[in-house]
């Protein structure tokens, strides 16, 4: 397919552009393969300069032969461009929404885009599993690393590589993975070196109805137990829902079969219900009424911030069974893509310090989200302005980063990165011109030949100007566990991300300068202090009078 | 004293509030100022003082295994839980803490027993430091059109004016005296702020008494005097802040509204802002929702919304801009009033002159601004904090909506105002708790009768002399911000909830780290770094210059980092886990007990030599976070029964 089939009309001139909080341009539009491309034509900077893929959904409003397009995009961005002639106005619009929505991945613009920067670490082999397992392997020897998934034909959405007890051989998992659902066998997410505990996570149990069983399952998990120790299982659904899913096949681990295990249900909401709530919310935070009981009301019913209490409150009792209990832990909800691995990665934020460096994050999204196959492609397809009816759409990782933020704010010192950090997250899950997120698994990104075809995010995140940019200059490591608040007053919805584009934010942005400022001038004066310090030895010890005394 | 039934009980339990089986034993004990209790573990020296004045209410709850509960509910919104072992001795401290928080007339009030070592030069000073005259004189008055008037001096024309008022320069005695007798309690229109760049003032008043019909020629003259003192404009608003159905009723009853046919040149406009009562009301439904014991996020926001607190801190934020725009952009002069004049008007002029004038967002401006606005102006601060027992239906949370608008502006302009949180929480307690005399009776004449300025201490004084405390380390003077007028929003999401005042004693839920106290320290530090740099430097250059004597002294070097401290002390906070089971897991966490301190993270510690208002209540960092469990009402099914493991585990 060629995309200039789909560009009936390439260029126009005189188009207005209003954006939020900046002057409206005029100028000429061009649109190319991937790129909606506003320039103004006095002085020839580019004044817009969008993706495709960024578009949610668009609306078309006439007057008289003026037409206004305006565009909706998933990083929550309303903008209009008022385009003169009404042929040219439709023929537009029907190329953006036609080039906005191909289906075929392999047209994605990551394919065709040439990085302007210089790669000088390729972050596609930044976060190998191997490397994840020598670290490990310095810890423990309780632990291997399995190829049993090599050509994902054990569990499709596995790595290859995967890290079990050392004790489990590779057909014992493979009777597993025919346990459990989609073949997630239960594999090592995490291990805490304080005290050797581990978090594992998997797909629920295929118990079915009639109380199947397996041995193999049974073996597999306990032999993470220390002698005469309990662990936990935390099912991030209700214990409803979980009864009801062995109709379906699925299930949970009985307390007869699993006498090792005390099993805690949560209740975090999954896939259209959090898609809906990210509508509601966003359609509440754009309400122009100025109503304040319209808002709050609106705010509750889009139930966004319970989610974002649950998913926290579950995460926090899993680090705190290892942390605190002493115990081990094993996470899973139905498919274990998604909730699970909210739970198991702010598990890992709150007990590991590692995780909450910029690298570390990076290598944390890496292992729990995207080798460990969360259908990126599927979630974030469409976002808040989608017209079309969500089918897998959920705002899984947004919700995760979300809650990132929360305890972030909390502990504005203990994370290497700043709220930039998650924002750009949130922008290159559902938009990019790196392949990073493209597909739904390990084994989709290897047939797409990703690594060979498209740059990594983490290679542009990785260089010295994009850190400085994301750093929190406020940051002190600390290796402490941080216990985050979930008390609904200590949650706050992220205006970052959703009011972003509905307030200006120059005077917060410039308390944070002020910020900055004031580090950076304490640390010249250090710097300026010491090298005194140091002339005033050299002129003391020069000194004849002291030499000779 | 009297009053005391019963001057101490033995075992008494302090309550967590919200996980109550944590508890401290302890001793309480009753003095004629303080409720204090003291902590019976060995080696801990752990005592939470409560004021008398501070108690709002008190509450006995039927009896537990644990003994007789007391709860005692503070206006600073502290709440203590104590749990007594016998109920003779709950129902005596009950007793005679009713009486000794409702203290029956002005003497009995803790500022008139106040006496740190200030000897009376001193107190004298204290007072002195606060002059209201000085902010008049900042805004170019007395001048051209403007004077000073002594009209009432002997408080003759208004007994709730302040004895000095300016009033336009073409005002008579008569037309003062005659638009006083057509305003309710004789409060007639006077200057409140003046614009020294475009003339165009902020005035106030009381409603006039118009009823049907009515008219007063004085009246309609001072009103013209007005519009005339702004040689820049050809009218005036004229804007009543209350909801119009209020003020149509208020008709019926001889009072009311201008009628813009009888005014020359006024645009006349309602801004409906509620009544003491509605406030009343609203800020106790939002009371109740802070203290829901474990609630859940539909909870506290459907709580907050049908509370309407953040609606009517909206209303008045919204009449404060109404008038901002018409002083600074239109150049037009507004005469400001609601049914007295003492509380929506208070409000709407101080917020004004919050947006208007950057002196009123530092340290001293808005001690200026509340003396000015409130307290000289006559609001009625002991009715409406309930200092002495009186009628209830006078109470009302007016100055907390103030205090609420400058901290919502603060969060929207962070750089803008020289002070921080930790002043306006400081202000708000010590308005209620009657150690200093600057808010005690209802308008100057009383505080003049009572002998405050000889009798009791100004908390202004105070504040200044602690002010590093309140420093708000974003503040620069010739900051763009701090520049000119605020213009913020008032979209619904602008508002936010102020957990640091009202859920301000639930440590668990603050952020652990604060930025603020981080810039604290990196600015105390910066400044030793520079006097090093200048001693170096001097040091150096007597070195090179006389190559002979030097005199070596050794600074201590900066090889350790200087938040180093500040991290560890909050960290002690941060690695304790709240309650996410909801009880599930019963075990102990293994946290080691940190020495009690009480100025963790953004607490308003006041350095009060009395301590009156102790942080000590949950200053155990492991019982100290509060047990916001996360028990939502979709995972019941993890467990019912939060204290037996084995109910649990049979029922999984």
């Amino acid at each position: 397919m060629e995309f200039a089939e789909l560009i009936k009309t390439p260029r126009v001139d005189g188009v207005v552009l209003h954006r939020p909080f900046l002057p409206t341009v005029e100028g000429t539009l061009c649109l190319t393969g991937h790129h909606l491309i506003l320039s103004s034509r006095q002085d020839n900077t580019e004044e817009l300069w969008l993706l495709h893929s960024n578009i949610d959904s668009i609306e078309k409003r006439f007057v008289g032969s003026l037409g206004s397009i305006i565009v909706k995009c998933k990083d929550l961005r309303v903008i209009q461009l008022d385009i003169p002639g009404m042929e040219e106005c439709l023929n537009i619009a029907s190329s953006i929404e036609a080039l906005s929505t191909l289906d075929s991945v392999s047209l994605m613009y990551p394919f065709f885009y040439r990085p302007m920067f210089e790669v000088i670490e390729d972050g596609w082999n930044s976060f190998l599993p191997e490397d994840a397992f020598k670290d490990l392997e310095s810890m423990t020897d309780e632990w291997r690393l399995s190829e049993v998934n090599k050509d994902f034909s054990v569990c499709p959405s596995y790595p290859p590589l995967v890290a079990v007890p050392k004790d489990i051989d590779d057909e014992t998992l493979r009777k597993v993975a025919t346990f459990r659902h989609g073949g997630r066998f239960p594999v090592l997410s995490y291990y805490h070196k304080k005290n050797g505990m581990v978090m594992m996570r998997a797909g629920q149990p295929l118990t079915g109805t009639n109380g199947r069983r397996c041995k193999e399952d049974e073996k597999l998990i306990n032999a993470t137990l220390r002698p005469g120790k309990r662990g936990y299982i935390i099912d991030t659904r209700t214990i409803n829902v979980a009864q009801q899913a062995k109709a379906r096949g699925g299930g949970i681990e009985s307390e007869a079969n699993y006498p090792q295990w005390r099993r805690i249900h949560k209740a975090i909401e999954r896939s259209n219900v959090l898609q809906e709530s990210l509508i509601k919310l966003v359609e509440a935070c754009n309400d122009q009424s100025h109503n304040m009981d319209r808002w709050l009301s609106k705010l509750e019913a889009s139930n966004w911030q319970t989610h974002v209490k649950e998913i926290l409150t579950t995460a926090c009792l899993a680090a705190q069974c290892i942390d605190r209990e002493g115990a081990s832990v094993l996470v899973h909800g139905t498919e274990g893509t998604d909730t699970t691995l909210q739970v198991t990665s702010l598990a890992q934020i709150i007990l590991d310090p590692s995780c909450r460096t910029i690298r570390g994050f990076q290598g944390l999204v890496e292992r729990e989200w995207l080798q460990a196959g969360h259908p990126f492609q599927q979630r974030c397809a469409q976002s808040a302005y989608s017209n079309s009816k969500p089918r897998q759409e959920a705002p899984v990782f947004l919700l995760f980063l979300d809650c990132v933020w929360q305890i972030l704010r909390q502990f504005p010192c203990s994370f290497e990165f700043s709220e930039s950090y998650l924002v750009l997250l949130f922008e290159h899950a559902y938009a990019s011109q790196f392949g990073t997120f493209l597909g739904n698994s390990a084994a989709e990104r290897a047939k797409l030949s990703l690594p060979e075809k498209t740059v990594s995010l983490w290679s542009w995140v990785n260089r010295h100007q994009e850190i400085e940019r994301l750093t929190n200059p406020l940051f002190e490591a600390n290796s402490l566990v941080i216990w985050p608040s979930v008390a609904p007053q200590s949650l706050l919805l992220w205006e970052g991300v959703f009011l972003r584009w509905n307030r200006s934010s120059k005077c917060l942005d410039e308390a944070y300068e002020e910020m900055v400022h004031i580090i950076e001038y304490n640390k010249e004066l250090q710097n300026k202090v010491n090298s005194l310090r140091r002339q005033l030895a050299q002129l003391e010890t020069e000194d004849p009078l002291l030499q000779t005394p | 004293m009297e009053f005391i039934r019963l001057p101490k009980v033995e075992n008494v339990k302090l309550l967590d509030r919200v996980s109550p089986r944590r508890s401290r034993v302890g001793t309480l004990y009753l003095t004629a100022t303080h409720t204090i209790f003291v902590e019976n573990e060995a080696g801990v020296r752990n005592e939470t003082w409560v004021l008398h004045s501070l108690v709002c209410s008190l509450e006995k709850q039927a009896a537990t295994s644990s003994g007789y509960p007391l709860l005692i509910h503070c206006k600073n919104f502290q709440v203590l839980h104590f749990a007594i072992p016998r109920e003779q001795e709950c129902q005596d401290v009950h007793l005679s803490l009713q009486r000794l928080s409702q203290p029956e007339s002005y003497e009995e009030l803790y500022c008139f027993s106040y006496k740190p070592n200030v000897d009376d030069e001193e107190r004298q000073n204290e007072w002195d430091f606060m002059n209201l005259k000085a902010d008049y004189s900042r805004m170019g008055l007395p001048n051209a059109h403007w004077k000073l008037s002594p009209a009432n001096r002997n408080y003759k024309v208004s007994d709730t004016y302040p004895a000095d008022l300016f009033v336009p320069e073409s005002a008579t005695p008569p037309v003062i005296v005659g638009s006083s007798k057509f305003r309710s309690r004789g409060r007639f229109p006077t200057l409140s702020y003046y614009s020294k760049e475009n003339h165009a003032a902020i005035c106030r008043s009381s409603q006039p008494l118009s009823g049907f019909s009515a008219r007063c020629l004085e009246d309609e003259q001072m009103l013209e005097a007005i519009l005339r003192s702004n040689p820049c404009s050809d009218f005036m608003y004229v804007v009543d802040t209350r909801p119009k159905l209020n003020a149509i009723a208020n008709r019926a009853a001889g009072k009311g509204y201008e009628n813009e046919d009888n005014y020359s040149n006024i645009k006349f406009q309602f801004i409906g802002i509620e009544n003491i009562h509605v406030m009343r009301n609203s800020q106790q439904k939002m009371l109740e929702v802070c203290e829901l014991r474990s609630p859940s996020m539909s909870d506290f926001l459907e709580g907050l919304e049908s509370s309407g607190w953040l609606k009517h801190i909206k209303a008045v934020l919204d009449a404060g801009i109404f008038i901002t725009k018409a002083v600074a952009e239109e150049g037009v002069s507004v005469l400001v009033h609601c049914s007295d004049g003492w509380d929506r008007t208070a409000q709407v002029c101080s917020v004004a002159c919050v947006l208007l004038d950057p002196y009123y967002r530092t340290l001293q401006g808005l001690m200026v601004l509340i003396e000015k606005d409130w307290i000289s102006f006559g609001h009625k601060f002991s009715h409406r904090c309930n200092h002495l027992v009186g009628d209830p239906k006078e109470v009302s949370p007016v100055i907390d909506q103030f205090l609420e608008c400058v901290w919502q502006l603060m969060e929207q302009f962070p750089c803008a105002f020289e002070f921080n949180e930790r002043f306006l929480i400081t202000i708000h307690s010590h308005i209620y708790s009657c150690q200093y005399g600057n808010f005690i009776g209802n308008n100057q004449r009383e505080r003049i009768q009572l002998g405050v300025h000889q009798r009791t201490h100004s908390l202004w004084s105070y504040l200044w002399t602690n002010r590093t405390d309140y420093i708000n380390p974003l503040y620069r003077p010739d900051h763009s911000q701090t520049q000119g007028l605020l213009r913020p929003s008032t979209a619904p999401y602008c508002f936010k909830f102020w957990r640091g005042l009202y859920n301000r004693f639930d440590q668990g839920i603050h952020p652990r780290q604060s930025v603020e106290d981080y810039l604290r320290t990196i600015q105390e530090e910066t400044q030793q770094l520079e006097e090093q740099l200048a001693s170096h430097k001097q040091k150096i250059a007597k070195l090179e210059e006389e190559q002979g004597w030097s005199v070596v002294q050794e600074a201590a070097p900066f090889d350790k980092s200087p938040t180093a401290w500040t991290l560890s002390h909050d960290l002690r906070l941060a690695n304790t886990p709240q309650d996410y089971t909801g009880g599930f897991i019963t075990s102990s966490p293994s946290q080691p007990k940190a020495p009690d301190s009480s100025g963790l993270i953004l607490l308003p510690q006041d350095l009060n030599q009395t301590s009156i208002f102790s942080l000590s209540n949950s200053s155990d960092p492991e019982s100290g976070i509060a047990d916001l469990s996360c028990r939502s009402p979709l995972s019941e099914d993890s467990t019912r029964d939060p204290d037996s493991d084995e109910a649990v585990y049979s029922a999984a």
